[in-house]
């Protein structure tokens, strides 16, 4: 099996790390500036800012925070409560302690206040940026990295160039024992039929096919669908044109499960994550904006995440570096310092899609054994995170072993 | 190569590079004429459509005409709608809150 790295960061539970993050994390909107001044002066140093502005409790944004402060890029934790929001702030606490991460509490209402939680903060960050520095390393194989992927700004050159080469290199990676993640049901709307066929069992495929049904009805009460004014500028007119060429991003293996958003994948294989919640339409949208995807592909562990993009996304990402794969060469030209990949030469005569699918795998490997992104060069962080309700994944759609 | 036609099925292709009107297009259906200046990414009709018709890209139904459309004329909002969703674009956003075009 091919090594990626020899010296990636091992957690206590045995997942590993190709980046070395502390998590500052701010528990409702009232505690964010505080979490943002104990942050800023620490961000080059590979301190990042997540959150939930909520003042109310959901399983969902418990769930999504307690896999993303046991992400195995995240070495360290801490949380800034003010002190009066809804959400579990110790059942958080003990879940990241029990990873064996160093993880500790600031309840700004217990603690004087703004100015003096964002120096103990700060003194808190120190500490843990010290201890992470003997974090334990071991050597990382091709077969325990997970990749997730996304589009964002999508054109009609996205389903032409980028999103096929990044399925060529999801095949090579899934042959090659890696777990790989895509997304969004809602942008598979109009390939259900296609999409059964790509299922490993039949309970998988009717799931697949089930959780696509369940974001047509959810879009539906919505009034339209994950379909933006750039999207049409760029020559896509309808969602199921959309969906076509964000499917290819999936390349050709069978998908081995459905997933929703926290669930990490036990063994390797193509899955599907399913970010439309379940029951009645609640919360608002279920894809607000690309970051959200982003941090659910990340909450259900993945390692680095392949983004393709035709009008021209600049996002990053807290916790995992984001690649940006680029599928209209005027655009590649345009914004040349945020992209990663020119996958639109293909149109020009400059390379084929097996080239560039190559050109992926080869710098997914280089970006886990240390190499900076775009847009983590930029130093681009983002993260979002909003109310959400899924319901548990049948054990069907979740297989222990490939 | 000017144009794509993404799987013989399809009665639309797409241009591979921004190209003005009156350009002629050579498709494996015969030679078309461009109605507009247009992007790349965007279809134009490889054979006459009629109304009603299914657009096919991907060997696949995208939607269908909302008018009869000629060949090597642009193929997108203005003649064609989804079987699914509608398109949201700011252009609706406009006519439904006023304002003017940007």
């Amino acid at each position: 099996m091919t090594t990626v790295r020899t010296d990636a960061f091992l957690r206590a539970d045995g997942r590993k790390g190709i980046r070395n993050t502390v998590a500052v994390v701010y528990l409702v909107e009232c505690a964010h500036h505080v979490a943002r001044e104990i942050q800023l002066p620490f961000r080059e140093a590979g301190v990042h800012l997540l959150g939930f502005g909520g003042c109310y409790p959901n399983d969902y944004s418990f769930r999504m925070l307690s896999a993303l402060c046991t992400h195995p890029n995240v070495g360290g934790v801490l949380l800034v409560s003010l002190g009066c929001e809804g959400f579990n702030r110790g059942g958080l606490l003990d879940v990241v302690r029990r990873s064996g991460r160093p993880a500790d509490l600031l309840v700004i209402q217990e603690h004087g206040g703004t100015r003096t939680t964002i120096d103990a903060g700060r003194d808190r960050v120190r500490q843990i940026l010290e201890e992470l520095a003997t974090t334990p390393r071991a050597p990382l194989a091709l077969d325990e990295l997970v990749i997730g992927t996304i589009c964002g700004g999508s054109d009609g050159t996205s389903g032409i160039t980028a999103n096929p080469a990044i399925g060529l290199a999801f095949d090579t990676l899934v042959a090659a024992g890696a777990t790989c993640i895509f997304e969004e049901t809602g942008e598979l709307i109009g390939c259900e039929q296609i999409l059964a066929t790509r299922g490993a069992s039949p309970p998988v495929a009717r799931q697949l096919v089930d959780s696509v049904e369940k974001a047509a009805r959810y879009y539906a009460t919505l009034g339209h669908g994950s379909f933006a004014p750039g999207n049409a500028d760029g020559g896509l007119t309808t969602q199921e044109e959309k969906s076509m060429g964000a499917f290819s991003k999936s390349g050709s293996a069978p998908i081995a499960g459905l997933i929703k958003p926290g669930d990490v994948p036990r063994a390797g294989g193509l899955y599907l994550l399913d970010v439309v919640p379940d029951g009645e339409v609640r919360f608002g949208f279920p894809n607000v904006n690309d970051t959200a995807e982003i941090v659910e592909l990340i909450a259900c562990g993945s390692h680095v995440t392949l983004f393709s993009t035709g009008r021209g996304s600049v996002v990053g990402s807290a916790i995992s570096p984001v690649i940006k794969v680029c599928a209209n060469p005027e655009t590649f030209r345009h914004l040349a310092g945020d992209m990663d990949i020119d996958a639109g030469r293909v149109l020009e005569g400059r390379g084929t899609l097996p080239e560039v699918g190559a050109e992926i795998v080869t710098l997914v490997e280089a970006v886990a054994a240390g190499a900076p992104t775009a847009s983590e060069a930029l130093g681009h962080q983002e993260f979002v995170l909003g109310y959400k309700s899924f319901e548990p994944i049948g054990p069907a759609c979740h297989p222990a072993s490939a | 190569m000017d144009a794509i036609h993404l799987s013989p099925l399809d009665n639309v292709a797409v241009l591979t590079r921004r190209l003005p009107a009156g350009t002629p297009v050579a498709l494996a259906t015969g030679t078309v004429v461009l109605d507009r200046d247009l992007g790349l990414g965007h279809k134009i009709a490889c054979r006459a459509i009629a109304a009603g018709e299914k657009i096919l890209k991907y060997g696949v139904a995208i939607g269908s005409a909302t008018h009869a459309i000629a060949p090597g004329a642009h193929v997108h909002l203005h003649n064609m709608h989804s079987d699914y969703l509608p398109t949201y674009t700011l252009e609706t956003d406009r006519l439904f809150r006023g304002g003017t075009s940007a």
